[in-house]
């Protein structure tokens, strides 16, 4: 049977997620579908028929699939997607909304937050903020699952793009809708796709300061800004910033984590990164028991410092 | 006949209390959020042996909001509900401390997942037509983050997941949600289920006289079969193992040579 791989995107832009998602599906073994639901969605189906070893996309473009919600987009996987062996979802926000509703239609028990793919039936997941994995087991005839993108590589181009075939709505059920959106607009690259992502902490003193000392060496790299919790709590950054077991989870080539001492919640965030770098005044930090190379100091001299090095490098 | 008339009249003079709904409030035992949890020797699972056990930190949230709602007028009766084995009484005297009105235990010694606690509370919210159910986003043991929309499936009620604000009027909810990009502003309809994120509000702590006084309070008991769910895990935990983890933690003494190493040794710029 095949997999199907609920793409996230927001109508005309596919999430990069989608593509390491199709590649944990490809682990799985088996026929690879994409379905696509929202609406004035082609962009994106365009984008998912490209992705190598996606054998057809499907694409339900309907006002009701607009906003999105999970109980109208629930509603039409389960009406038109029963006959899969797999549901694969990323694991954003979009994910974990919407693929336990679609377990709960299916009668069956989700899993969420798979890292790795054993077998068909078999994945590991990580459980108390990353302190510890399990490896389990679903005995559900279709296996419902969100995937941590970080975790995975994403799938490359096609070299021919995958047929798109138009699926009939199902489920207009009224029972929620979108009223407002405020999404942070950046130049920079999203958080969870950056190469280099630079986070900081409550010891940047500021909101201020945070982006004063952090801009220049984002810049500098081309990273993404990433915050820790105690930062976005103390109203330096937006909720969207925050990098951990409750927040986001990245797994860039470097993360360089300034002024944060690394709270198990933060670690949970960061720590599949392939290089890691702490900088903090405290020697004692946590943080540096994940980092590869760490400084201690005061991070007002160290970051300009650093900032110089990179740029008479 | 007489019947109709008694509606007629309800109609025209509705009850203060109508919108006044009652809450069904999910609260997990779980690790204390400050303790660092340990794998079994054997790989079998966790060690939680002697250790501290606390309501899951989402539910706290969840449970403030559900009082906070009560002293502003918009919610009845609060009721506390927790699955699982006997220690759990501890943590529904807690919910009972805090300010829910009642507490239900749905006892069982099986470690129950959460498509089986999802079906668990549906059973409950049949008997107890709460109109609204609110929980944690997720639970800090097993990070699922499932009861709530596995919830609302069941019970084909509206969902507002992540919710850092909840406003309540005329019969329905308008919910700002972190969403990745931002936030999201959703209306559902009552009954619905919400669950919270971090950015709700700050929990109370529970006084000492209230902590007395929830030994008072009503807690009821019920059981899988006496609401007639299947609990049994579709899911089996192979093995639980540590985090591969191998970092060189190497100290540099100062700018200079950490962008040297960044680019020499590991070659990430």
């Amino acid at each position: 049977m095949a997999i199907l791989v609920i793409a996230e995107h927001d109508g005309g832009v596919l999430k990069a997620a989608t593509r390491n998602t199709v590649t944990a599906a490809a682990k799985v073994g088996g026929p690879i579908r994409i379905l696509v639901a929202g609406s004035d969605c082609g962009p994106a189906a365009g984008a998912a028929s490209k992705i190598s070893g996606v054998s057809k996309v499907m694409v339900a473009d309907d006002p009701r699939y607009g906003d999105q919600t999970a109980e109208n987009v629930a509603a039409l996987v389960a009406a038109r997607f029963r006959d899969f062996s797999h549901i694969l979802v990323p694991a954003g926000t979009f994910g974990k909304n919407l693929t336990p509703r679609v377990a709960a239609l299916l009668d069956v028990a989700p899993v969420s937050d798979v890292i790795r793919v054993e077998g068909p039936d078999t994945f590991v997941r990580p459980v108390y903020a990353g302190n510890a994995w399990v490896t389990v087991r679903s005995s559900d005839p279709v296996k419902v699952v969100t995937v941590r993108a970080a975790a995975f590589d994403p799938a490359g181009d096609a070299d021919v793009p995958a047929p798109v075939e138009a699926v009939a709505a199902a489920g207009d059920l009224g029972l929620s809708r979108r009223i407002r959106r405020e999404l942070s607009l950046s130049a920079r690259p999203e958080l969870t796709e950056a190469e280099v992502v630079v986070s900081g902490g409550r010891a940047l003193g500021s909101r201020e300061d945070f982006f004063r000392l952090l801009e220049p060496l984002a810049d500098r790299l081309g990273a993404a800004i990433g915050a820790s919790r105690a930062a976005v709590d103390a109203g330096y950054v937006s909720n969207d910033y925050q990098v951990g077991q409750t927040g986001k989870i990245v797994a860039p080539r470097l993360y360089i984590a300034v002024g944060i001492s690394g709270a198990i919640q933060h670690l949970a965030g960061m720590k599949d990164a392939k290089v890691i770098v702490a900088v903090n005044k405290d020697p004692d930090a946590p943080i540096f028991q994940v980092s590869d190379y760490f400084m201690v100091g005061d991070l007002f001299r160290i970051l300009p410092e650093l900032i110089d090095a990179l740029e008479n490098d | 006949m007489k019947k109709d008339c008694i509606c007629a009249f309800s109609a025209a003079f509705p009850d203060p209390r109508r919108n006044a709904f009652k809450v069904l409030v999910p609260v997990k035992r779980v690790l204390d959020y400050s303790l660092r949890p340990v794998i079994k020797a054997d790989g079998s699972g966790m060690d939680l042996a002697g250790l501290k056990m606390s309501m899951n930190p989402f539910d706290e949230i969840a449970l403030e909001e559900a009082i906070r709602m009560k002293e502003s007028g918009k919610a009845g009766d609060i009721v506390a509900v927790s699955c699982g084995g006997n220690p759990c009484r501890e943590t529904l005297r807690m919910a009972l401390a805090l300010g829910a009105d009642r507490a239900v235990l749905i006892e069982t010694d099986l470690d129950v997942q959460p498509l089986g606690v999802a079906k668990l509370l549906a059973a409950l919210a049949v008997k107890e037509s709460p109109g609204l159910v609110i929980c944690g986003k997720q639970a800090i043991d097993d990070d699922a983050g499932q009861v709530g929309p596995l919830l609302a499936g069941l019970l084909g009620w509206p969902q507002a997941t992540f919710a850092s604000k909840v406003i309540i009027k005329d019969g329905r909810a308008e919910v700002t949600r972190e969403i990745d990009g931002g936030l999201e502003t959703l209306e559902v309809r009552l009954p619905a289920v919400i669950t919270t994120d971090l950015r709700l509000n700050e929990p109370r702590y529970a006084a000492l006289p209230n902590i007395l006084k929830a030994k008072q309070k009503p807690l009821d008991v019920f059981h899988p079969e006496g609401l007639g769910v299947d609990v049994t895990p579709r899911i089996t935990v192979l093995k639980t193992i540590e985090p591969p983890s191998r970092r060189a933690c190497i100290r540099v003494a100062d700018a200079a040579e950490l962008v040297r190493r960044l680019r020499e040794d590991a070659r990430v710029i």
